[in-house]
Parts: C-alpha cells; structure tokens; sequence
C-alpha cells in the first residue's frame, strides 16, 4: 500500500439496538459484487450490473419469498442450521473470539450477534413464539435491509470456526454463514472476488482463467527456475496417463508469489524421492470458491478432481498446501463427489507407510506425506540453508479445526528450520487466528477490514518478533500467502511469509545438485556458519 | 428495558399466584388444571423439539477439530478433541454435557494500547456448572414430593446436600449455590456491555423466573414453612391423576407452582432447550474420521458439471500446440462454456 492509513484499534461499548438492520457501506470494508457475465457463465440466478452502495440492489420480485422458502428448505436439509438456529444462549462466550470483532469493535460482529442476525429471521417465521410474541421474543421482519446487512456482514466472517472451538455447544458460524451465503446467492447477492474464480474454476480449470497451454508455460518456467538453483532438470508432467499420483494444489502456487516458492518445493522433493506423478491442467485448482458462495457449486468446483483421478487412471491423490482446499476435501469431497471405489488405499511409495486415515477419500496431505518421508529418513535436509529465517507457524484455520492437521507442518518445519519459535498458545493450534481474508474475503477493496481482520494474528506474531526476532511466517495455506504479507506490512513489517514446502526445498539436498548459492527466493544464502 | 419487562412479567406472575385464591376457582386453576397443562406441555413440546433435530439429515461430516487428528501412528492424536471413532466422539460429548469443558477454554481478549491480551475467564464456566448441577440435584430432590416411597438417593442427596449443618432446617448448598450462579449470570449479562447489547427479554425472563421458583421455593423451606405432609399428599394426588384441590394452601406454594408452570410451558418453546445442542451438534457428536470412512449424505443431489471432454474440446487446438495430450472425444470446438448444463 502507498500510503499507511491509520486504522485504530478500539473495542467500545456498543450503542443502539442490534436489531436494527441498516448498514453504512464504508468504503474499505465491503467486497464489490458479483458481475453478471459469471453469474450467466455458472448459470446462476439474477446475473445484474450492481454494487452494494446502491439504494436499489434490483432484487427479484418475489426475493422474500426465494429467501424463505430457501431457509425452510436448508432446516430440513441440515441439522447443523436447524440446531444452530434453536440452541443458542446468547452467553457471550464466542464474542471476543472473533478476530474482526476484534479489529472492527463492530458489535454485529460478535458471533453470536452475527448468528442472531438470521435468527432473527427464523424466528419471526419459523418458530410459534417469534410468530406470536415478534420483536419481545427476539424476532425481525425480513425486509431489504436486512439483506443488506447479511451481505454485509456475512461476508465479513471467514469461516475460520475459532468461535466454535469456545461454544459450549459447538455452534459454528461458518456452517451459518455459508448457509446464509447460499441463501444470498438464491437472489443474486453474491461477491465478485468468489463468483469470478468460480466461474473461471468451472469452464478453464483454475481461478485465474489460465489456459492449459499457458498453465504449461507456467510450470516450464518453474522448471527453468529449478535448473538455475540446484542444476537439476527436473520435470512437471501434465495430464500423464498411468501415473501413480495425480498431485492437485492451488492454482496460486504457480501464479502467485510467495505461493511459487512452496511448488518449486514440491517439485524438488517430488524429483528427489522419484514420485511417478502428475498434475492436470483440467483440474489445475486445488482452491474452490465455490465452498465461500453454495454447496452446489462448491460440489460442481470438486467434481473435476475425481473425475480426473479417474480419467488419468492413477492409484491416489495427493493435495498441496491450501486450507479451504483442505477442508472441501477432507470434510465434502468424499460425501459429495466420492464414492472414490477407482483410486486405490493411498501407499507411499517410498516409505510403504498405508495411509489409512485417507482410506475412503483416497487423498493425502502434502504435509503429511511428508513428515512420513522425515520419519523415515527418506530424504536429507541442510536446515542451516535456512538460517537466515527465525520462523514461526501460523496454523491456516481450516487444517487446524476442519482437520487436526496440526504437527504434521510443525515436524517438517523443525527439521527444515533452526530457529523456530511458537507464537503464545492462545493464538495457535486450534485457537489459531484467521488471517482476516479467508473465505473470498481477500479483496483490495475490502483492505480495511482484511487488515482489522488480520490485527489479533499480527498481534502474536509481533509478541514473537520482539522475542525471538522472528521474521518469517511460515503457512500451509494459499489465501495466506496471497494476503498475511499485506497484512504483516502492516503490522509488523520486517515479516515475509513462506510456505512449508518451501522451507523444505530450501533444505532438501539433492541427489546430484549443485552447491547452492541461494534459497527458492533467489537470495544469497547466508555464510555457512562454522559451527558444524 | 429487556430486562425491566421481563422483571415485571415475573413480578406479575408472582402477584397473580399470590392473590389467586381470592378469585373463585384460582386456587384449582393454580394447583390442578395449570400443573396438568404445563407438564404435557412440556413433555410434547420437547418430544417436538427432539423429534425436528433428530429427523433433519446430517449431511456432511464437519466436527470442530480441538487437537491433532489421528493420521500417521508416529503421531499422537487427541482422541478427545478430535475423536477419531463414535465412541471417542460420544465420550467428547459426555465430558461436554458433563463438565462444560468447552467453556473451561473461555479467555478475556481486550485491547490496550493497541495490544491484543489475554487473561483468564472462569467465572462463566463455574456459574454455569453451579447452576446446572445444582438444578439436577434439587429436581432429584423433589422426587421426594411424587414418589412413594421416596426413592431411595433422595435422603442421601439431601444429607449430603445439607451437611454444611447450618441452621434448621440446614441450608441446602444447591440452594445457595443456584441462587448465587443466577445472581452472577444476571449481573453479568446487566454489566457486561457486549452481552447488554445482545440479550433478548427471554435471556432475562429465564433467569429471573429460575430466580423465582428458587427463592419461592426456599422461602417455604427457610422462612414460613409449608406442611411438607400435606403438600406431598397433594403432588402423590396430582401424580396419581386424582387431584384434589388443597384448601388453604400457602401463599408461596401457589407462587411456587405457577413459576414452575410457566417454566414448563415456556421451556420447548425458548432457549432452554439448549441442551439439544449439546448432544446433537454435528460439529461435536461426529468423529473426525471424513477421509478414512465414507460419510454418506442422503440428499446428495446431482449438479450441472463442466466435463473433461467439453472442456478439451475447448482447448485442443491450443493444447495440441502447446504439446500437451488430447483425447480428442468431442469433435470440433465448443464455443464458450456450456452455461452449467
């Protein structure tokens, strides 16, 4: 960013009455809406030119109507929303949990006043008592404004579930917002930022829409990459029939910085242990955004990954580094797309460790073939290539609690790394904070409230920059390597963000390399310390 | 203003069972015909509200994960926090209802300085559990009053509950601790700002009418005791569906009884039945187990998909010159996308 805007952190006692739905649209904390050429590409409904700031969101004529029935239908399709929408307590366990509570001091964004804001809703015409007893028992009419304020304010929530690690009865305001993100989507209330990858996820194969000829030149010039570093030809095969892996990461990794420094790793390791894989240009996204906007298209995103798997003829699958990703295919992917009766009990073939926790989904984690290989002493790490980094570990919100993915990184990264230090325990593991811009909320034009969002994560890591003077932050997500940078720039420059593989890479000797004289990055390695 | 309302609604309550006996037929109303209504009531409204959780399908498996996963044996896993199996789940939903173990993880963030810190937040927890354990054992107790015999935990629970042996009859700890766990949660949700805002007229009109029947219930234990024979007479009467109406009962009995009632009636239809939540979310009561075992969602519903082969035809030409494999399945290029079909 040019210039610093000065974003004040305060958490005020909150006036007025939450009920009240109206919304000012500040610029810098909303995401822009969704263009009506991918809504028309994906076929859904209400494809418009519009944007939030206006008086007239040209809504369908029978909106409330789409809206109701939408919500009746989704309480008899989903235990989650019907128990969610009944139990709460309003005990204000999960208030201060919420990292853009946190960062904004907006009252509604208290989980449970999030959550209350559909509620309401449900109340008013689901339940006797909101019928009889409204506003007394809790219950709101649903009217244009309070359309707008979902909007709004389910599109400042991550889906990151820190919330309902604390709820005593497990209440997740993801499951919430991405139903009422779906209940949204019913009447063309949609942001551009999801429905675009979407749309280009759908027809070219990945978010940005690149080609499979250009996806090609992408990875050429990676191997090109990889040849100046360690002096190694080492190839990327694309839509290879019969090969044994069918390796899916997100699209980031090979367009986006520092995400390519994490491919060019897994391309080192893939090369050093002789993995017989491949990547396909068709399902070239690990990344659904579809998960952000509604299950059919989350499901319509998933389906290609399969359905390659099965067209390639390979035995299992093998995912890279991203968190929403992870949590489509490890919590849906199955459910939905699956039974995978074509793809074989994953079996690493260097270590013939059966991973049997991906018995049925037949889809590993990058993290956690990894560490197998660590264990096992497969392969040889220099972890004093990367002494220049005092690393930490941010854990992405999803492997952490859609997941437990929670050592598996933290093992590949102490043996990649010398310095490694843990932010404070109320920040990490399963009490992680969200980078601030999951879930499609990752826009410039919603940089305020990214930044907000992204305060309680900097916070820690500034404790472990004062401490130990950490300055690298290490992830296995690729929104949080598209947007931590920003957000540490901010809050504790000094800061870079990498992912695990890259620190791997980094560390890796190879079978044959030259001496190396600089990291993935291009930078000089430091001296070898003489200490041995 | 919530809470003002809801304090006068209770307050009318309180003033209608007290005077009720001046009113032909009240005192029949209060002790016969109220106490039937609100216990079917209670029993088909909470059947209702059991039976909506229990029929809606679960469609995905999505527990919140506490700890590590179980993946490679090398790796210790939380078998608690992330149950890897039914029964491990289930246990994690016991400890939960048991034991409130989530609030337990309960911290304070505040702001200072432009610093995010932390600090410990117990008190939630504990006026919870002390509210909730305390309710179990005075409703055990109270089995004293339509059973006969009276089973046997009862006199036990009692001596137990009163071994604090102070004054006669002893002060019961539960008593105390109810009224006191009540008297936190009200203040707290008074003095709280964040949870000022959010509280609805039903988040004080519960409290205060558990208030209520507690104080109503221990001013006829401690302050202007009631014939415990006659009232049991009373309640085994009522219970044996031969009621008869009592003929100058206490002031506070009806008092009593009316809250009660109320409670009943109002319990399916509000927020206390939370306790669904406890045992039937699905972020809680599944086992992490998603990739390992199928989970099967029975409203799996096709979608419109963008196949490989209109999405080769797409790109053949191109792929062809880039050198990448072609199938070549589809003759001819697809113009644009197939607009989801």
């Amino acid at each position: 960013m040019a210039d610093k805007p000065a974003i004040d952190i305060e958490l005020k006692a909150p006036t007025g009455d939450w009920s009240d739905a109206r919304v000012d649209f500040r610029k810098g904390t909303f995401s822009n809406a969704s263009l009506p050429k991918d809504l028309a590409h994906l076929g859904l409904p209400n494809p418009r030119k519009w944007q939030p700031t206006d008086l007239d969101w040209q809504l369908p004529p029978d909106w409330k109507q789409t809206l109701l029935e939408g919500m009746k239908d989704r309480l008899a399709r989903y235990r989650s929303f019907r128990v969610f929408m009944d139990v709460c307590v309003r005990c204000g366990a999960c208030a201060d949990k919420c990292h853009f509570y946190l960062g904004s001091g907006d009252p509604k964004n208290m989980p449970f006043a999030r959550a209350e804001l559909v509620r309401s809703v449900y109340r008013r015409y689901f339940t006797l008592s909101g019928r009889l007893f409204r506003s007394l028992a809790g219950a709101r009419d649903l009217s244009e404004d309070v359309v707008k304020e979902w909007f709004y304010y389910f599109y400042q929530c991550t889906e990151c579930r820190r919330c309902s690690v604390y709820c005593p009865f497990g209440i997740d305001t993801a499951e919430i917002t991405m139903i009422v993100r779906e209940l949204l989507s019913l009447i063309g209330v949609s942001t551009h930022w999801i429905t675009e990858p979407a749309a280009n996820c759908y027809r070219v194969g990945n978010h940005l829409g690149i080609g499979p000829h250009a996806f090609k030149d992408s990875l050429e010039f990676a191997c090109d990459e990889l040849r100046d570093i360690t002096g190694l030809d080492i190839e990327i095969p694309i839509g290879r029939k019969g090969a044994e892996v069918l390796f899916v990461m997100p699209s980031a990794d090979y367009f986006a910085t520092p995400h390519y420094y994490t491919l060019l790793g897994y391309m080192m390791l893939f090369r050093e242990i002789g993995l017989d894989f491949t990547v396909s240009a068709y399902a070239s996204e690990g990344g659904n955004f579809g998960l952000f906007h509604s299950n059919d298209l989350m499901k319509r995103l998933n389906a290609k990954i399969y359905a390659e798997a099965k067209r390639l003829g390979v035995k299992w699958i093998l995912g890279g580094e991203c968190g929403h990703m992870w949590r489509v295919l490890h919590q849906y992917m199955d459910t939905m797309n699956g039974p995978a009766d074509f793809l074989q009990v994953p079996v690493s073939p260097v270590t013939g460790t059966r991973f049997e926790n991906a018995a049925s989904t037949k889809m590993v984690h990058i993290c956690e073939f990894t560490a197998d290989l660590l264990y096992h002493d497969k392969i040889k790490l220099d972890p004093s290539r990367n002494d220049e980094y005092v690393v930490t570990y941010h854990d992405s919100c999803n492997p952490a609690r859609a997941m437990g993915l929670l050592e598996e990184p933290r093992y590949v990264l102490q043996r990649a790394c010398r310095h490694f230090h843990e932010m404070p325990a109320k920040t990490i593991r399963e009490y992680t904070f969200c980078c601030g811009s999951g879930a499609g909320l990752g826009n410039d034009e919603n940089m305020e409230m990214r930044l907000r969002g992204g305060f309680p994560r900097a916070n820690a890591v500034r404790h472990v920059r004062e401490e130990h003077g950490v300055n690298l932050l290490a992830c296995i997500c690729a929104i949080d390597k598209a947007t931590l940078p920003t957000v540490m720039d901010y809050w504790v420059p000094g800061v870079q963000v990498a992912g695990v593989h890259e620190l791997l890479g980094n560390a890796l000797v190879m079978t044959g390399e030259k001496e190396r004289t600089t990291n993935l990055r291009g930078e000089p390695l430091a001296k070898k310390a003489t200490d041995a | 203003m919530k809470a003002p309302l809801a304090a006068a609604v209770v307050v009318a309550l309180v003033l209608a069972a007290a005077f009720a006996a001046a009113v032909p037929g009240g005192t029949a109303a209060i002790t016969v015909v109220l106490p039937y209504v609100a216990f079917f009531t209670l029993i088909v409204g909470v059947a209702w509200r059991v039976w909506q959780w229990a029929a809606s399908p679960v469609p995905y498996r999505i527990p919140t994960t506490g700890g590590q996963q179980r993946s490679l044996p090398w790796i210790r896993s939380a078998c608690l926090d992330n149950p890897d199996t039914g029964l491990m789940a289930a246990i994690r939903v016991a400890i939960e209802a048991l034991t409130f173990r989530s609030l337990l993880r309960n911290s304070r963030a505040q702001i200072s300085a432009g610093r995010l810190e932390f600090s410990e937040a117990r008190m939630l927890w504990l006026a919870s559990l002390a509210l909730h354990w305390s309710l179990l054992v005075i409703v055990l107790r109270h089995l004293r009053f339509v059973l006969q015999p009276t089973p046997f935990f009862v006199p036990p629970l009692d001596a137990l509950d009163g071994f604090l042996r102070i004054g006669a009859p002893p002060l019961l700890i539960t008593d105390v601790l109810v009224v006191a766990a009540l008297l936190y949660l009200l203040g707290r949700r008074l003095a709280n700002p964040l949870l000022r805002y959010m509280s609805l007229f039903t988040d004080y009109f519960a409290l205060l009418l558990l208030l209520g029947i507690a104080l109503s219930g221990m001013a006829m234990r401690y302050v202007a005791p009631v014939d415990l024979v006659a009232v049991k007479e009373f309640a085994l009467a009522l219970v044996a569906f031969h009621p008869v109406v009592p003929a100058a009962p206490s002031a506070l009995l009806l008092v009593h009884l009316l809250l009660v009632s109320t409670l009943a009636v109002y319990l399916p239809f509000s927020k206390l039945v939370h306790f669904g939540g406890v045992f039937l979310s699905p972020t809680r009561n599944l086992a992490n187990n998603s990739r390992r075992v199928r989970h099967v969602n029975p409203w799996n519903r096709p979608v419109p998909t963008h196949d490989y082969a209109v999405w080769e035809a797409e790109y053949a030409e191109r792929m062809k010159l880039a050198g990448l494999p072609v199938e070549g399945t589809v003759e001819g290029t697809v113009e644009g996308t197939d607009h989801g079909g």
